[in-house]
């Protein structure tokens, strides 16, 4: 019987209250790391080396940082505008119809495994975000924040689902291979990676179905929304 | 990802020229920021960006030359700095001058679909030099620094972009610096959780929190329910992934807790559909937590969601149907 030692949880707990109360959350993440540290009794000094030689080995999740100067000089010309106004010239084309179209292209570009062929920076922001907007604002005129808020969140979650769910078909990529090699070590043989991506099919039609179904959904919710907010502007007006 | 570190063959675009450059880059805003004439948290956002900035430009150099050991105490003490700094609001946006609605949208009539080009240019440039330019090398020097191909590509596409960006607009890429600054100070704290997430990540594995987590979710295993089992696995992978940030994380410790002993040597299950779908039940759990910051929360800020939970919130009913799919799947196919 192993003895079940609860203390390391300390940084966990600390997480979930530090995000649920809606501290920052850099010093709820650093709040634990210390408590954790303190809690398996590292010292001062081995704890600040460990801070320090994790953000120092992790600075590569920096590198968006590099795509924000010629993103922001195409929106100081109108890149977000111009989206809208090219969506607008697309008669057929509607927020769902938008996403469904970048779910599909991006799954399938991760499945063959080109995952910088888009990303949050470099094509939600500038791109997916303002079309699906454009979009929305043609047939519904001028949105509520909270609406445009909800659309945008929509064109991320695409991104990330997408992404997800096809990159893990492609053969190479680094997750197939981390459980190839944990299977090797774990003296399990006769698997190729080729099978463990094949089994990862399966669960990508399943999130292609699931998710274009949501966004199938999601004109209606929009309009539905859109009908809840006049109303409401309507008998606000009356109510004053 | 990771390889075996062998020989270290020069390249053009070295890791560290990378770092250096995100350095300079916010060794500049930090400057506008100070020259910000309205600003409301000038000197203290200065301090931020400033201690975040000089790990880019001075960490490499300080192992160098001062060893691992110093430079590690003074970068987790400006760690330490930034969360304070932050955590009590003492960053914030400044003033900007940027186009009016008006202009921009005269000049989105003026230069047109132009303006996508540079856009599109990043990933279609990214994708074609980590396909067709990733071992192009002259003699042993290579262009990009073999152990990190993408990011010498994206720093690469990026300069392209800039330069084709500044050709059709004007704008020079000093211009779309200072512009960035925008960008950068409405993302704020959250451009650094992705690395603080990273760093806690770290403790987790010198504290072995992992050991701690697996215990406790083997207290409900119950050896001869292969549903209860699988269904265990599965929703341990979400929810050991949702604490980590980290599917690569939650993996090993998983699989090797419960998997390996109860489901492939006790049950015979088939190991390539197991840890295929124990991963994907992984993937569920990311797309629900803000461990995951650089996926759920940094584009939160990027769209400037009020929020920052809002790119969660709209990912859960997929994550939840996915996650009972899987458990369905590998019930039927492993054994």
């Amino acid at each position: 019987m192993t003895t079940l030692n609860l203390l390391p949880l300390i940084g966990v707990i600390i997480i979930v209250i530090g995000f649920a109360l809606r501290f920052n959350p850099l010093l709820v993440v650093t709040v634990a790391g210390i408590a954790t540290g303190f809690a398996v009794e590292l010292d001062w000094h081995t704890l600040l080396t460990t801070f320090g030689e994790k953000f120092m080995n992790s600075r590569q999740l920096a590198s968006f940082l590099l795509i924000l100067p010629i993103i922001a000089l195409l929106e100081r010309y109108g890149l977000q505008e111009r989206a809208k106004q090219w969506i607008a010239s697309i008669k057929s084309a509607t927020t769902t119809r938008i996403l469904i179209m970048y779910f599909v292209v991006r799954e399938c570009s991760a499945a063959l495994g080109l995952l910088s062929l888009a990303g949050q920076a470099q094509t939600v922001r500038p791109l997916l975000a303002p079309m699906a907007l454009g979009a929305a604002t043609n047939e519904h005129g001028e949105l509520p924040r909270w609406l445009k808020d909800k659309i945008s969140a929509h064109a991320a979650a695409c991104e990330n689902i997408a992404l997800f769910f096809g990159e893990d078909i492609f053969i190479a990529f680094g997750a197939v291979l981390l459980m190839d090699a944990f299977l090797k070590e774990n003296g399990i043989a006769g698997i190729e990676p080729l099978h463990i991506g094949l089994w990862a099919i399966p669960t990508a039609i399943a999130a292609l179905i699931v998710h274009c179904f949501r966004l199938a959904r999601l004109e209606a919710e929009i309009t539905h929304d859109i009908e809840t907010h006049h109303l409401n502007q309507v008998s606000q007006e009356v109510a004053s | 990802m990771t390889h075996a570190p062998n020989i270290e063959p020069t390249a053009l675009l070295e890791i560290k020229t990378i770092f250096l450059i995100i350095g300079v880059l916010v060794a500049f805003l930090v400057y506008k920021t100070i020259s910000d004439p309205n600003h409301p948290k000038k000197i203290t956002t200065a301090l931020f960006w400033g201690l975040f900035g000089s790990i880019f430009l001075f960490g490499d150099a300080s192992i160098a030359m001062f060893g691992a050991q110093v430079t590690h105490t003074w970068v987790g003490l400006f760690v330490i700095g930034i969360a304070i700094l932050a955590g009590f609001g003492l960053v914030s946006m400044g003033s900007y001058q940027t186009t009016s609605q008006q202009e921009k949208e005269s000049y989105a009539n003026k230069y047109g679909n132009k303006l996508f080009v540079p856009a599109v240019l990043i990933p279609i440039v990214t994708v074609f030099c980590t396909i067709l330019l990733n071992d192009i090398h002259l003699g042993s020097i290579y262009l990009f620094d073999q152990q990190h191909i993408t990011l010498g590509a994206l720093t690469l596409a990026c300069a392209i972009a800039l330069v084709v960006g500044w050709k059709i607009t004007g704008g020079t890429p000093l211009l779309a610096m200072s512009e960035s600054r925008r960008l950068v100070d409405s993302i704020g704290w959250a451009a650094i959780l992705p690395q603080m997430l990273a760093m806690l990540g770290g403790v987790f594995i010198v504290a072995q929190t992992g050991d701690s987590i697996q215990s406790i979710v083997t207290l409900f295993v119950t050896p001869d329910n292969r549903f209860a089992l699988v269904a265990i696995y599965c929703i341990g992978m979400a929810l050991f992934t949702m604490i980590m940030g980290n599917a690569f994380a939650a993996f090993p410790v998983m699989t090797a807790g419960i998997a390996m002993p109860f489901l492939i040597q006790m049950h015979g299950a088939n190991p390539a559909a197991l840890v295929a779908i124990g991963m994907y039940s992984g993937y569920c759990g990311t797309l629900m937590t803000p461990m995951a910051a650089n996926f759920n929360i940094v584009p939160a800020a990027l769209l400037d969601l009020k929020d920052k939970y809002q790119v969660i919130k709209v990912q859960i009913p997929t994550a939840l149907i996915l996650l009972s799919f899987n458990i369905v799947l590998m019930y039927s196919v492993i054994f």
